[in-house]
């Protein structure tokens, strides 16, 4: 009799659309439900690898035990105008959350990830068709020599040619920073006074996907921009409508 | 050649395709020992570079990470990856991670080499 691959438990399942459970009142789910995820093979710009490491020197714990605290506190170490929605089984494989990000000129991006993997001392999220980015992230720790060293590590490329355009014009550097910033609250959280990141971007595959370039179909920025617009439509409308359930 | 815990045993098909090989854990830390293999795998006619993954035992996100820069660096080099011997749930892996969009995968090694021996 065959037996169970020792990362069984830790890989998402069947998933091939993604379905959220119950969505918060004041997150905006526009750009999740019935969305596949995509990788790097999937995207459009050229590829990237991010590695952010800190090492939390003078905080007594363990690989686990920081994990433990990243996957139930994730939104936490965020930096600011930025919203992750955990599921309500916490970050857990094959879960969902929704994402409400800060753009540059006050722009919101609504938009969500699947966890593909989690274990104890490590997880990574996957991104939807739509989002800025196509790819995953992973989030770790491991003991090196007496200190516990935490890492983000996303290898991606961006969705479709407008997003290329964004991360070309600072986008790129902005998203960078957005994962330093997390490493440095998580691990002055952790009790480490003045963290030090160490950041590596690396270009993987400079070619651009040119045959991808139809994803900006589904561009959630855009279509996150058009929802805004329409705000005042919906608020108007509010009284004359029955209260409908479902994405908002 | 192990590295970590994965060992790689590189052996040429033909002219144009070679196999690779790999027993034990695919993870982030087994990122030398595939390169490595790749560049013994990689001859001046080899177009196709098929991975044997029956012997495989463990993988996790970061070993999917180092799959796909292998892709690149093949695609780079104008060849192509191939797999075989997945079983049930590395194969569903693959189709999650949309790498078998990329990667093909076939039953077997007669199967993968017919695809590699393709003009």
């Amino acid at each position: 009799m065959a037996t169970e691959p020792r990362d069984a438990a830790y890989w998402a399942k069947n998933v091939t659309t993604l379905k959220l459970g119950e969505v918060p009142a004041e997150a905006v789910n526009l750009n999740v439900t019935g969305r596949r995820v995509v990788g790097p093979v999937q995207g459009f710009g050229k590829m990237w690898q991010k590695t952010m490491r800190v090492e939390l020197t003078g905080a007594e714990v363990t690989p686990p035990e920081v994990i433990k605290t990243w996957k139930a506190e994730f939104q936490r170490f965020w930096p600011e105008r930025n919203w992750f929605y955990a599921p309500l089984a916490g970050i857990a494989p094959g879960e969902v959350a929704l994402l409400n990000l800060g753009l540059p000129g006050r722009m919101k991006l609504s938009t969500g990830v699947l966890v593909l993997y989690a274990d104890d001392e490590s997880f990574t999220l996957m991104t939807p068709e739509g989002h800025m980015l196509a790819g995953w992230i992973t989030f770790s720790a491991e003991a090196r020599d007496v200190v516990t060293v935490v890492q983000i590590q996303a290898l991606e490329r961006t969705n479709d040619p407008l997003y290329e355009l964004g991360y070309a014009l600072g986008g790129n550097r902005l998203n960078s920073r957005f994962w330093i910033q997390t490493a440095e609250n998580l691990a002055r959280h952790l009790g480490v006074a003045d963290p030090q990141v160490d950041s590596q971007v690396v270009c993987v595959d400079r070619r651009r996907q040119w045959s991808k370039a139809g994803n900006i179909g589904k561009n959630a920025a855009v279509r996150t921009f058009v929802w805004t617009l329409g705000t005042p439509v919906r608020w108007l409308r509010r009284p004359f409508t029955r209260r409908s359930t479902g994405d908002s | 050649m192990t590295e970590g815990s994965l060992i790689t045993e590189v052996r040429e098909l033909s002219s144009r395709a070679s196999v690779i090989d790999l027993k034990g854990d695919v993870t982030a830390s087994a990122e030398k020992a595939l390169a490595d293999a790749y560049t013994r795998a990689s001859g001046k006619f080899t177009r196709t570079i098929v991975l044997n993954f029956s012997g495989l035992e463990y993988m996790n996100s970061g070993g999917i990470g180092m799959l796909v820069t292998l892709l690149v660096r093949a695609n780079r080099q104008r060849q192509r990856l191939v797999a075989f011997g997945l079983n049930e749930h590395y194969r569903q892996i693959f189709e999650l991670t949309r790498l078998d969009e990329a990667i093909g995968i076939f039953d077997t090694e007669a199967e993968a080499f017919a695809e590699a021996d393709a003009p």
